[in-house]
């Protein structure tokens, strides 16, 4: 993982900043420079939402290299209230309690290590919420 | 428009090909492919082809290849669209000669997956979906369409059976297959109890790393007329679509939209509906990736791919045959190859050729071919005159 593109997603995996459409108020994350519902080229700043239910998930048990010492995990597909989607490790509760519809919220975590001495890499995870 | 037909068509051997570089079983297959059209010249070509930066570290591969086959002069291009590398080409040469930019046309695909480990192929692979917003966090491709798996069986009731009855069916036909990578039959039990990947898929949902070439020659409809003594196989069909390539910007994550959108242009351009196709070759990179498909295509109704598989619906003998040639399941996967290869299979069960797997009295043949998770996708009707 090279720094630089590592850092240009800071904005996003750090602070969740998306960017909602002056013109029809969808909300693009990532930000976009051309709306993909209506095509403006105008947006406000906008947070996600740091709660949403749970879509679909899997358990990976065959991880890639840089993730095999926390497999197995799980990932899910996360819709956000708003309506964003997002892909996201579901944590902080065993596997076999991870349900479709269940209520989770954001939060920022350790990722992945790229090496002994890379970059280390943050974002956000899922944990479940009441 | 011109009319356009597929004159010619040739296999490399599949499989793990310790011995074989990239470069040596794409001509294998390309030569084959002249052989069979019996012509003594090529105009252009096309070569499908994921990633042979990643796989074997080498681009610039139309040039190469083109040089190696001993048409060094020709225009030639490499096109890369994930998986539907394969099937994008074919839709380029097809378009080529339509137009009546050139005549004689080779379409080719190739992957050479094994000069790499589990983990660069797993890397080289993922890099067909989001690198930063799926990827990153851990997701590997028997992960995302394991997620559209729970999806599917959350959504429709489709069971685990269901799934691993996919499986059974393709490894059945590619039994009867002497060019498939694993030419064996599998059992409902088998599937079930195979090593967990990305619950709830299993590494009998799952195709194989395969080294692997195919390529088609295509020509005016009315030289083939003149030059081919076997039964001629018309493309009466084209349609190519795009998607989201991250699954999670998708309204709805098993609809495949794409494919959707592919097939209703090649079903308008043919003419015909479902219900007039005789044999399909679809994307199998995973169990549920038929099941989907075949819904997405209109084989099925929404919601019931996962029977047709378990009641016979999809098997040779049904009412409509699905991946008669083993599928990418039991076939192999060369991914960037794999839409040229259904091409093969369309092409020889259209002109009677298949034995043991031939579909009786084949009529109309279709090709699905897909990138990702959906993000890209071919749909080509080929007809026999």
């Amino acid at each position: 993982m090279f720094p630089s593109r590592y850092w240009r997603e800071i904005p996003q995996r750090y602070r969740l900043e998306a960017a909602k459409c002056t013109g029809c108020g969808k909300v693009s994350f990532p930000p976009r420079s051309k709306c993909p519902k209506c095509g403006g080229v105008e947006f406000d700043e906008a947070r996600l939402p740091e709660k949403g239910v749970v879509k679909t998930f899997t358990i990976i048990r065959v991880a890639p290299s840089q993730f095999v010492e926390q497999a197995p995990y799980a990932v899910g597909i996360v819709e956000l209230e708003g309506g964003v989607k997002i892909t996201a490790q579901i944590v902080d509760c065993p596997l076999e309690d991870i349900k479709i519809g269940q209520k989770v919220r954001i939060e920022f975590r350790r990722l992945q290590e790229d090496g002994c001495s890379g970059v280390i890499c943050y974002g956000y995870k899922c944990v479940p919420a009441l | 428009m011109r009319d356009v037909a597929v004159i010619g068509v040739g296999l490399s051997e599949w499989g793990e090909l310790w011995k074989r570089s990239l470069r040596e079983i794409f001509v294998d297959a390309a030569s084959a492919a002249i052989a069979d059209a019996g012509v003594d010249r090529i105009d252009s070509m096309y070569v499908g082809c994921m990633s042979g930066g990643l796989f074997v570290g080498q681009e610039h591969l139309a040039s190469l290849l083109s040089d190696y086959l001993g048409v060094a002069s020709i225009p030639a291009c490499r096109v890369e669209s994930a998986c539907a590398s394969g099937g994008v080409a074919f839709r380029q040469g097809y378009i080529e000669v339509a137009s009546g930019m050139n005549d004689v046309v080779l379409v080719g695909g190739v992957e050479k997956m094994t000069d790499v480990g589990g983990d660069g192929a797993t890397y080289a692979l993922a890099t067909a979906a989001d690198q930063e917003y799926e990827v990153y966090h851990g997701v590997t491709f028997p992960g995302l369409y394991a997620m559209m798996a729970n999806e599917h069986m959350s959504r429709f009731g489709t069971t685990r059976e269901q799934l691993a009855h996919v499986a059974v069916k393709n490894h059945r036909h590619g039994a009867m297959n002497p060019k498939a990578q694993y030419p064996f039959e599998v059992t409902v039990e088998g599937v079930l109890k195979s090593v967990l990947v990305a619950d709830p898929l299993r590494i009998l949902d799952c195709s194989p790393i395969t080294d692997g070439a195919a390529a088609a020659v295509l020509c005016p409809l009315d030289m083939a007329k003149k030059l081919s003594k076997k039964p001629i196989v018309r493309v009466v069909g084209s349609g190519h679509s795009t998607d989201s390539i991250a699954l999670h910007d998708r309204e709805d994550l098993t609809e495949l939209a794409a494919t959707k959108r592919a097939a209703e242009k090649a079903y308008k351009m043919a003419e015909v509906g479902p219900a007039e196709i005789s044999f399909a070759e679809v994307h199998d990179c995973f169990t549920i990736a038929e099941i989907c498909v075949i819904e997405a295509l209109g084989l099925v109704e929404r919601g019931k791919g996962g029977t047709a598989a378990e009641s016979g619906l999809t098997a040779l003998g049904g009412r409509i045959p699905v991946n008669t040639s083993g599928g990418l399941k039991s076939k192999g996967h060369p991914v960037g190859c794999t839409g040229i290869a259904q091409i093969v299979e369309l092409t020889e069960q259209l002109r009677g050729e298949s034995g043991k797997r031939q579909v009786k009295g084949a009529k109309r043949g279709l090709a699905q071919n897909m990138g990702g998770t959906g993000g890209s996708t071919t749909v080509h009707i080929l007809e026999v005159e």
